[in-house]
């Protein structure tokens, strides 16, 4: 029932596409086609990239267009089966222990169980896609057991058994590569790296994205910001900030202020390091002039 | 294997075409070419045509428009890209899957289940013009990706300048040789006990994992709940748990310009005893360039990995650009995290050639992610040094230690203290001047 769903939304990278433009998510054909192919081949699918190109939102893009919920596991440094898989609900473990005097308990039932994302994805696969957010901030142990659950999607739990996917889940994983991940990893994926949009684009995501940005303002927008992008700054701006940016500017304008001082004052919302910041002012009024003109 | 089990490099297995036939020759083939197998080219590959060939049989029982696909997965591969079978097949699957209706959805499907490195898409281009469509023309070069040029942005000046360093740096390092050689049996006997000493003396964080105490931690609920089950709703005695400790991350950063040339040597040799020695340690070199040396560091051996040192960096006795490369190696990301709460150690002399302004933001930047930034400059060996200089004082607030770094002794002494407590580098230089 739910794979002819699947088919029916996924007949060809095409129609990925337009179904991600009808949940404002834009993307390239080369994306539009590893997102199909993960689909389609059954594997999971594997996003790279700069912080802020849209990794995560292309996950939820795309729960949006299987028409399932979108269930996040946050990587960091140290997390571990507990936060994972799951976890046993001990106080209330005891409380049913102590409730139950002389009658017999099973300490191990299901409403015991904390589901964490994991295993909340295996027990409704059809339902649910899974992203594993930011993997490369994990340590080498939990890519471990990442791997074990892709290649089998399967949980063991001493207590209970083996919990096993009725069918195959969505998985989305997202990397900023700040490490490189295990070779076996990679390769149980579909891969896709996405890279900062060109203008014409990222006006377009603009334009999807900000509230109410003049067409004029989010191609000014777009060009300025790829500018700033080819200079050497410590934290390049990501779509979003350009959203935010075309967004802030728009405000200003509104308020009062002409058009190139409004993208001056709002370049906080796009840069925000101070030492970018000094380092992008004497140019930043060429820039945004060029960006108009 | 330096590259292999290196989790830190994109690079992993990166080989030219004959160096990647170690574990790729299939046996009776002989070491072709790789364009020879090219469909465009016309040629017959020069493959046996004995039938016990396993590759040869392979490519048989394929249906024969497949058998493209699996030739151009082996051509990458014997460039040294990473590709496991099950990536092949994947391959074929989402090449039936698009249609195919043109060649850009061969690349896309290739692109995306064979999965090359992002750094490496040029080549891959390369690749698949010259297989798929015979064009030969476009060449990558074979280039260590690792270094992260920088912008040159005086380039007659640097020439000369290194020129003159390079002789006087020639000049000096025969009055020193002999000094070296005196002390080598030491020195080994030094770096062997560094080497063993050295995971355990690194400064230590507390991890977010738990490890099993019989004292001084937090209930483990998990164990005792089992146990109070299991003991019939008893409690024996509360089990315990505490919060792990993880050595930190270990980086040092060595200066291989001319003013340094006398200590590389020895830098060298005391970073490949760090890399042996620590679990999480980065090595880079700079001058005018950086390059990363941690992978070829991996080698156990240490002429071969020093061997190989020498190959892979460039700018051997040159210039230096200490503050442009530094922020270099901020800008690339996966860089600059593994700076994040590291214990650094630069080996330079910092003397900086023109403005020291960059430095300045550079040494800022890094001492705000380090845990600990230490400079370890050869000059402080001499008693009457004082950081005077300008580039000195401007950077002197940013460091944690400013340290001798003229012998390997003090320099092991010092990392392997690196976890006890110390007064800041400017407090210390005060009272001193």
């Amino acid at each position: 029932m739910a794979d002819g769903n699947v088919e029916a939304v996924a007949t060809s990278p095409e129609a990925v596409a337009r179904h991600l433009a009808a949940s404002r998510y834009l993307a390239d054909d080369s994306l539009a086609t590893a997102i199909f192919l993960a689909i389609r081949l059954g594997k999971p699918l594997l996003l790279e990239g700069a912080p802020g190109v849209g990794k995560t939102e292309a996950a939820k893009a795309i729960a949006e267009l299987l028409g399932r919920d979108l269930v996040r596991l946050q990587c960091y440094e140290g997390i571990d089966a507990a936060h994972a898989l799951y976890e046993w609900n001990y106080q209330r473990q005891l409380l049913a222990i102590r409730h139950a005097g002389e009658h017999e308990i099973d300490i191990y039932d299901d409403r015991f169980l904390i589901a964490r994302p994991l295993l909340q994805v295996l027990r409704a696969p059809e339902q649910r896609v899974l992203l594993v957010d930011e993997i490369d901030r994990s340590d080498h142990e939990f890519e471990a057991l990442l791997l074990e659950f892709l290649s089998d999607f399967q949980i063991s739990i001493p207590e209970r058994g083996t919990i096993r996917a009725t069918a195959q889940p969505i998985v989305i994983l997202t990397s900023n590569r700040t490490r490189e991940l295990a070779e076996a990893l990679r390769r149980r994926c579909v891969y896709h790296w996405i890279g900062y949009p060109d203008a014409g684009r990222e006006a377009a995501i603009i334009m999807l994205r900000a509230g109410d940005v003049a067409e004029a303002t989010a191609q000014a927008v777009a060009s300025a910001v790829q500018m700033i992008r080819a200079r050497p700054l410590a934290k390049p701006p990501g779509i979003a900030e350009a959203v935010e940016w075309a967004n802030a500017a728009t405000i200003l304008e509104k308020g009062g202020s002409p058009w190139p001082e409004a993208f001056r004052r709002a370049i906080g919302v796009l840069i925000k390091d101070e030492e970018d910041l000094s380092y992008i002012a004497p140019e930043l009024g060429r820039i945004v002039e060029e960006a108009l003109g | 294997m330096s590259g292999i089990n290196d989790p830190f490099s994109p690079f992993t297995g990166r080989r030219g075409p004959e160096g990647a036939d170690e574990g790729q020759r299939h046996a009776g083939q002989s070491p072709a070419p790789p364009l020879t197998c090219l469909p465009a080219s016309g040629v017959e590959p020069p493959v046996s045509t004995r039938p016990s060939d396993p590759r040869k049989r392979g490519e048989e029982s394929l249906p024969r428009a497949a058998q493209p696909f699996l030739g151009f997965a082996c051509l990458l591969r014997r460039y040294g890209f990473a590709i496991a079978p099950e990536q092949i097949t994947g391959f074929m699957q989402a090449v039936t899957l698009l249609g195919p209706r043109s060649m850009n959805d061969i690349r896309e499907a290739a692109l995306a289940t064979l999965a090359p490195p992002p750094d490496r898409h040029t080549e891959f281009e390369a690749h698949f013009q010259s297989y798929f469509y015979g064009n030969t023309s476009i060449r990558t070069e074979a280039e260590a990706d690792e270094e992260t040029r920088v912008k040159d942005d005086g380039g007659a000046d640097d020439e000369r300048i290194e020129a003159e360093q390079t002789r006087e740096g020639g000049e000096l390092s025969s009055a020193l040789e002999q000094l070296s050689s005196r002390d080598f049996q030491r020195e080994d006997d030094r770096l062997t006990a560094f080497r063993r000493q050295l995971s355990s003396a690194l400064p230590a964080r507390r991890s977010f994992r738990t490890v099993r105490t019989h004292s001084r931690g937090k209930l483990d609920l998990r164990r005792s709940l089992r146990e109070i089950v299991s003991a019939d709703g008893d409690v024996p005695f509360p089990l315990l748990r505490r919060r792990q400790t993880v050595p930190r991350k270990l980086l040092i950063l060595i200066d291989v310009s001319g003013s340094m040339k006398l200590h590389t040597a020895d830098y060298l040799k005391l970073t490949h005893a760090a890399v042996q020695g620590a679990d999480r340690a980065e090595i880079f070199t700079f001058g005018t360039r950086l390059t990363r040396i941690t992978s070829a560091l991996r080698l156990r051996d240490r002429d071969q990995a020093l061997a190989r040192v020498a190959g892979q960096v460039d700018d051997w006795d040159g210039g230096t650009r200490m503050g442009p490369t530094l922020l270099a190696f901020l800008s690339v990301p996966r860089f600059s995290s593994f700076a994040r709460g590291a214990a650094v150690v630069i080996l330079s002399d910092a003397l900086e050639r023109g403005g020291h302004a960059e430095l300045e933001t550079a040494m800022r930047r890094l001492s705000a992610r380090a845990f600990r930034l230490s400079l370890a400059t050869p000059l402080a060996g001499d008693p009457r040094f004082r950081p005077a200089t300008a580039a000195l004082s401007a950077i002197l607030p940013s460091l944690d230690d400013l340290i001798d770094g003229s012998s390997v002794g003090s320099l092991t002494d010092f990392i392997l203290s690196l976890a006890r407590p110390a007064p800041r580098a400017a407090a210390i230089w005060k009272r001193v001047s």
